[in-house]
């Protein structure tokens, strides 16, 4: 029981990040953008965040530049596909390469800086209790954050009138630009948002989830998180379950082995991996499933003028 | 036209100006600087410096398995000053492009090369056959030529050693290792770690995490807390980083360093560090190399007895009597009196492997492809 409890901590906390940096990209893909550069942006914002606490202490500000960098990679990726409209599923693989070749080359003096030691929490009286506090209740406060931030955006899609102007852009971008609402703003907004949170979910894991820096150290999570959005059709609280069964995998191979279980370790490596392409599989024989939350425009360029 | 042209021929005149104002401002400085004290017997007179070249499958900057190459590196720098000029190339993967490395290194015009990781062996072969007069060191390899040579260091040694230290200051008696590749030196690593635990203790259990990688420190974070987890509370590991001992310390269990010291990464969980010494070896080498007694086609496997191995920076909460046995094993291991691989050994399913009082010899120790007793989990083949 008390093994199961800690399986469940660590997946939560592998699925924290997963499900951070795909809300930023769901509230991407709902304005209309799909940015294939989750990736890049997450390298390169784990290693500002790293740098950052490496120069100043503090986590939080680990964070924000972690935030900063991702933006400003959304934003340079936003000008682009949205004013220039170069096609958005290239110029996102080109940001997930640079991402990689740039995080590594700015990062060499980084590999062997060390952290500073980080305070462990516990929530007063749910921490103590026996199973459910060390499964639910030591967490790093990000873990709690990021659920918050899956009812905000929840709340924000669905009860606001800015929700429903985003959600408006990403279906159809004429006709909200025929009722004057600035369409590319909007988008690049939305761009910069996902930058952001793909950014914060980046320097989770250089500061908090695996203190350090090395070259590629995000290791596939960013093209998982975008995996998710399609996963979870788009819906918030989907995002959040699918990220924890994910991190739940990725962390079940390692629980099996140390319990011995036969399994060899390469199949339990391609787990998630193969867990998202049956995924994938299932919901696209399910045209509902995909048409009902689908962005109507994902992916398409929108020329004001046409 | 005349006039672009008549500019591009300045610029390059300047241009050549100052590179040839540099080469002669460094062949100044690379010119051996005279003996202060003339050696009185007549040498040969000094030849220029043996350039020596290094490739290393990681960043320097590991803390682990290429730091500590990197340091024996610099030794033989600081041993051989202007008789030597080393150089190194960093982050070579073990693929097709290791052998494009080397060629390049080699076509540089160093006389002595050495490939640092296992996946080097194949590259080095094809490389040595091309370029006659370099001379190639391969570590961990098993494969040679006129002109290339292996050598390695019994890393087991310091595994033990960690074991023993394991084996007393356990409390759930479940020891966890993550490791990385299943070839039989992480194997032997694992194996031996679990029998120093098991010559304190012999309801020692070992539980093993397979990561599929050197140097993945993620993969290691989320391996070393899965073990943590299942009930270890002191962790080894046989990958390159530090995350290991990270984790112990983040959650608060206890681990060791491996290849280089790395008590700075973990200083509440670090209980020792199993370190490798390149130095003497690398020294040696080079040596041969200066004075023209290098020989290929052999093989080296130095240990604690050539200074190779050793367990350093013990904490001090190790109690005296344990750290006295550690002393022992060292002066066992240095004048040959004491063997790890000393039957009665068995294996997992509890078959025997070295009949009691059987001493195992490299052959046996270079093909271990099976779990000792006490070890927990199937070995991937």
């Amino acid at each position: 029981m008390e093994s199961i409890a800690l399986l469940i901590a660590a997946s939560l906390n592998a699925g924290t990040v997963l499900a951070i940096a795909s809300l930023g990209l769901l509230i991407n893909e709902k304005a209309g953008i799909v940015n294939l550069g989750a990736e890049g942006m997450m390298l390169c914002a784990a290693l500002a965040g790293f740098a950052t606490v490496v120069h100043t202490g503090s986590t939080l500000a680990g964070f924000a530049a972690g935030m900063a960098a991702g933006a400003v990679l959304a934003a340079a990726f936003g000008v682009l596909v949205i004013w220039l409209n170069t096609n958005q599923y290239a110029t996102g693989l080109a940001l997930s390469l640079f991402g990689a070749g740039f995080s590594a080359f700015a990062g060499t003096g980084y590999v062997q800086e060390k952290l500073p030691e980080q305070a462990s929490f516990a929530l007063p009286l749910l921490g103590d209790m026996p199973l459910l506090g060390p499964a639910l209740f030591r967490h790093h406060p990000m873990v709690y954050v990021c659920v918050g931030l899956v009812l905000a955006l929840m709340w924000f899609l669905w009860r606001t009138r800015a929700g429903l102007v985003l959600r408006s852009v990403g279906e159809s971008p004429e006709s909200a630009h025929a009722l004057g609402y600035p369409v590319r703003r909007i988008r690049l907004l939305a761009v910069v948002a996902g930058g952001a949170l793909c950014g914060l979910a980046g320097a989770y894991v250089s500061t908090v989830y695996t203190p350090l820096w090395v070259e590629g150290m995000i290791a596939g999570k960013g093209w998982i998180a975008l995996a998710l959005t399609t996963f979870a059709t788009w819906r918030p609280a989907r995002v959040l379950l699918g990220a924890y069964l994910f991190g739940g995998l990725t962390m079940l191979q390692f629980h099996l082995q140390g319990m011995g279980v036969q399994v060899p370790s390469q199949i339990l490596t391609m787990m998630p991996y193969l867990a998202t392409v049956v995924v994938l599989v299932l919901i696209s024989r399910n045209p509902t499933w995909i048409r009902i939350n689908m962005p109507a425009s994902m992916g398409k360029p929108f020329y004001p003028g046409a | 036209m005349t006039d672009l042209n008549k500019r591009s021929l300045i610029k390059l005149a300047a241009l050549t100006a100052v590179a040839s104002a540099a080469l002669i401002g460094c062949g100044k400085k690379e010119e051996p600087a005279p003996a202060p004290e003339a050696a009185p017997v007549a040498e040969a007179p000094k030849a220029e410096p043996l350039k020596v070249a290094f490739a290393y499958v990681g960043p320097v900057g590991d803390g682990g398995w290429t730091f500590a190459h990197d340091n024996a590196r610099k030794a033989v720098e600081a041993e051989f000053g202007d008789r030597v000029v080393t150089t190194f190339v960093e982050n070579v993967p073990e693929s097709a492009d290791a052998e494009r490395v080397l060629r390049d290194l080699a076509g540089q015009g160093n006389k002595l090369v050495f490939g640092t990781t296992f996946g080097y062996m194949e590259p080095m072969l094809k490389v040595a056959a091309d370029f006659k007069d370099v001379k190639f060191e391969h570590a961990t390899g098993y494969k040679q030529a006129e002109n290339l040579r292996t050598y390695d260091s019994r890393t087991y040694e310091g595994a033990y050693l960690a074991g023993v230290i394991a084996g007393a200051m356990t409390q759930s008696n479940t020891l966890g290792v993550v490791a990385s590749v299943p070839i039989p030196e992480v194997i032997r690593n694992i194996n031996s770690f679990t029998l120093g635990a098991q010559s304190m203790n012999p309801k020692i259990k070992t539980k093993v995490v397979w990561v599929n990688a050197w140097f993945d420190p993620p993969k290691e974070t989320e391996a070393a807390t899965s073990l943590l987890n299942g009930g270890a509370d002191i962790l080894m590991q046989n990958t390159d980083s530090s995350a290991v001992l990270q984790t112990a310390e983040k959650m608060g269990k206890r681990g060791f360093g491996w290849d280089s010291d790395m008590t700075a990464y973990g200083p509440k969980a670090h209980l020792g560090s199993a370190v490798i010494n390149w130095a003497p070896y690398y020294k040696k080498a080079v040596a041969e190399a200066l004075d023209g007694s290098w020989q290929g086609n052999t093989g080296s496997w130095w240990g604690h007895k050539e200074g190779a191995i050793d367990l350093v920076s013990i904490a001090e909460d190790v109690p005296a009597e344990v750290k006295a046995r550690i002393d022992e094993i060292k002066a066992g291991l240095k004048d040959g009196s004491f063997a790890i691989w000393k039957g009665p050994i068995a294996d997992q399913d509890g078959k025997e492997v070295l009949a009691d009082g059987q001493v195992a010899d490299d052959a046996f120790l270079g093909g271990i492809k099976f779990y000792v007793k006490g070890v927990e989990g199937k070995l991937p083949n």
